[in-house]
């Protein structure tokens, strides 16, 4: 216990460095900016700034990555409550209840209860990661190369059979990022596995070509491909921009239960948000006073959801800081972000580097009481960013996404493999494959298979290593019941189908 | 939604779902051919042709199962898309690639992108969004050349500057 204070009073020390502080600041704005707008996400957002930010200070650029990926959680609320298209699926419980309040006159107080609903969400659960991290860094100290791999299984399939809405589908995707991660050349024995003889394959698929290819590229052919059916209408925001007594009443329980859904389910390998905001939402449904507003405008129905959205992003720091495993697709871009400095996410970072890790979960503290102030009196501002012309909006988005590619590597293959990942991107979007497994099975893929190697080869090739110990053995019987548990509850499928 | 859900009134095979999973088995022999080019030196435990194989059996399991669901037709419903606007983009991905590829530069290359992206999404104003693009492209060049001292492709236009 006092040991996590002492870490966390010297990170506090490095967070507050003026140059963290600004680094902070530009992540919660882009973080917010990127929310509010449709079709970039953070993790895109992430992915397009990993190549221009090679050459500054890690730490530094780390904690801008942390605060967009905290700006962007606030900032995808607020297209949610005002035009009704959540920018990711976090917020889409937001839109149920809060897009019928901005309609009914009280979009003011529902960008409120959204806003404060994720600070007070967004600190507990951060506090919650500087107390779980070091209990489970000591525990993690212990994992040998056959329980990583069994982890990273357990990962796989909670990733794939949560996101999405069939397990066939969500395992399809992570078996397509699976492959991608074989290309290049192969660590332990040189050998080049799928290059055909191309050069540029020799290194393998580049994690931000692939993201940035998935998300911007893909989106914005898809988004194209439809406009002739969206028609998506901007609620002003009307009266008080202030939460009455009644509204602030109704809304702390939910901020709380939002908490106690979203941290913990956020920090198991599960990953997602999507779920800890619909449990939320339904349990507020039911708990509420007030039922017959629900489905017209109820606050508790934004207050819950959001808290609940807010904490599962600092849950998934959880397993990222201390595993080095990312369940969402954001946390995924974080690890590149790390690769790209030569460090990896585990308990050995927390010994090496206790300055980087514990200034980043410092500045989270630092980067949420920055969004409260930049999303309760700026929100006019962020709602302008919505009146921009959708044609400019989506060719600047793929001038950006082009950008990071031909400033890290301007090559005509690289380019080529831009726009085939964004081909690819649009048709599992119209296919409705999900895309996050993607982009985790080609980060975590060439990792399991170097830890399982590293277990074969220490047990001289005998494969009843993995059940020998016991963390592995669990580990492993708990991504067989991942796997077959949706296939033999079909319930769990219903279940998702209520949910849109 | 569900596969196999009885409330839902019976689909035809969907044609998409069988192609889907033609690719997905066409991915599988492709991974097993490439495997069996590699050389196994390890004395112990897998060698490098391992994974490739256990990941193409996943990928021809999985080529199953969209099969499956493709001749249940319990595929997800799709609207009708639009295929005009989504070759407009990739002419102008095709354009950038090209102009990159024969030296023509950052700012004409991300110009030609952004005005045959912005004409996909409805705009008709070819002359004022290529004032535009290269506009913003010249200042984004100027930035990350001068701030981020990160060099872009640079063709006759850079030169100038």
């Amino acid at each position: 216990m006092m040991e996590t204070f002492a870490a966390l009073a010297h990170g506090m020390a490095v967070a507050v460095q003026p140059m963290n502080l600004l680094y902070a600041l530009i992540g919660v704005f882009l973080g917010t900016a990127v929310g509010v707008l449709p079709g970039i996400g953070p993790a895109l957002t992430v992915a397009l700034l990993l190549p221009v930010t090679y050459k500054l200070d890690p730490g530094g650029s780390l904690i801008m990555f942390a605060g967009i990926y905290y700006g962007g959680m606030y900032g995808g609320s607020t297209t949610a409550i005002l035009i009704n298209t959540p920018g990711e699926s976090a917020s889409m419980a937001t839109a149920l209840e809060g897009n019928k309040m901005a309609k009914a006159g009280r979009g003011g107080p529902a960008l409120a209860t959204s806003a404060i609903g994720s600070f007070v969400a967004g600190t507990i659960a951060t506090i919650g990661l500087a107390f779980l991290a070091p209990w489970l860094v000591d525990f993690a100290v212990r994992f040998g190369p056959e329980d990583y791999f069994a982890l990273m299984c357990v990962a796989f399939v909670t990733v794939s059979a949560t996101f999405g809405d069939s397990p066939i589908r969500g395992l399809t995707s992570l078996f397509i990022g699976l492959t991608l991660g074989l290309v290049g050349i192969d660590k332990l024995t040189g050998q080049a596995r799928l290059a055909f003889g191309v050069p540029e394959l020799l290194d393998g698929v580049e994690v931000t070509t692939l993201a940035v290819g998935l998300f911007a590229v893909g989106e914005a052919l898809y988004v194209a491909s439809r406009r002739h059916h969206t028609e998506e209408k901007l609620e002003p925001v009307r009266g008080s921009l202030w939460m009455t007594k009644e509204d602030w009443k109704r809304s702390w329980k939910p901020w709380l239960r939002g908490t106690m859904f979203g941290f913990p389910i956020g920090a198991l390998p599960a990953g997602g948000a999507e779920i800890p905001t619909f449990l939320s939402y339904s349990c507020e449904k039911r708990l509420t006073k007030y039922p017959e507003e629900f489905g017209k405008g109820a606050i508790e129905g934004v207050a819950g959801p959001e808290a609940a959205n807010n904490a599962s992003a600092a849950g998934t720091l959880v397993p990222l800081l201390t595993l080095g495993l990312p369940t969402s697709a954001t946390a995924a871009m974080m690890l590149a972000g790390f690769q790209q400095y030569g460090l990896n996410p585990g308990p050995l970072l927390f010994a090496e580097r206790p300055d980087l890790v514990w200034g980043l979960i410092a500045s989270l503290f630092i980067a949420n009481c920055m969004l409260l102030v930049l999303n309760l009196p700026l929100v006019g501002l962020w709602v302008r960013l919505l009146a921009i012309p959708q044609p400019w909006l989506y060719s600047g988005i793929l001038v950006f996404a082009t950008m990071g590619t031909i400033a890290a590597k301007p090559s005509v293959v690289e380019l080529s493999m831009l726009a085939g990942f964004g081909v690819l991107g649009f048709l599992m979007r119209r296919f409705d494959f999900p895309i996050a497994p993607v982009v985790v099975g080609l980060i975590l893929g060439p990792i399991a298979e170097s830890q399982l190697r590293r277990a074969l080869a220490i047990s001289l090739g005998d494969p009843m290593t993995l059940l020998q110990s016991p963390i592995s053995a669990t580990l492993l019987a708990l991504a067989l019941i991942a796997l077959l548990a949706p296939f033999v509850l079909k319930g769990m499928g219903r279940f998702k189908a209520n949910e849109d | 939604m569900t596969p196999g859900d009885p409330a839902q009134p019976p689909r035809r095979v969907d044609r998409a779902g069988i192609v889907i999973a033609a690719l997905l088995a066409g991915l599988a022999a492709v991974l097993v051919w490439d495997a069996r080019g590699l050389q196994s030196t390890t004395m112990y435990g897998m060698g490098p042709e391992a994974m490739p194989v256990v990941i193409a059996s996943g990928l021809a399991l999985l080529a199953i199962g969209n099969l499956v669901d493709a001749l249940r037709g319990s595929l997800p419903a799709r609207e009708s898309a639009d295929p005009v606007p989504v070759v407009l983009i990739l002419a102008g991905l095709a354009l950038l690639i090209g102009i990159i590829g024969f030296g023509g530069g950052f700012i004409l290359a991300t110009s030609a992108l952004f005005v045959t992206t912005s004409a996909a999404f409805g705009r008709r104003a070819v002359l004022v969004d290529s004032a535009i693009a290269l506009v913003m492209s010249t200042l984004i060049y100027l930035a990350f050349d001068r701030l981020l001292t990160l060099s872009l492709p640079a063709g006759p236009l850079e030169r100038l500057l």
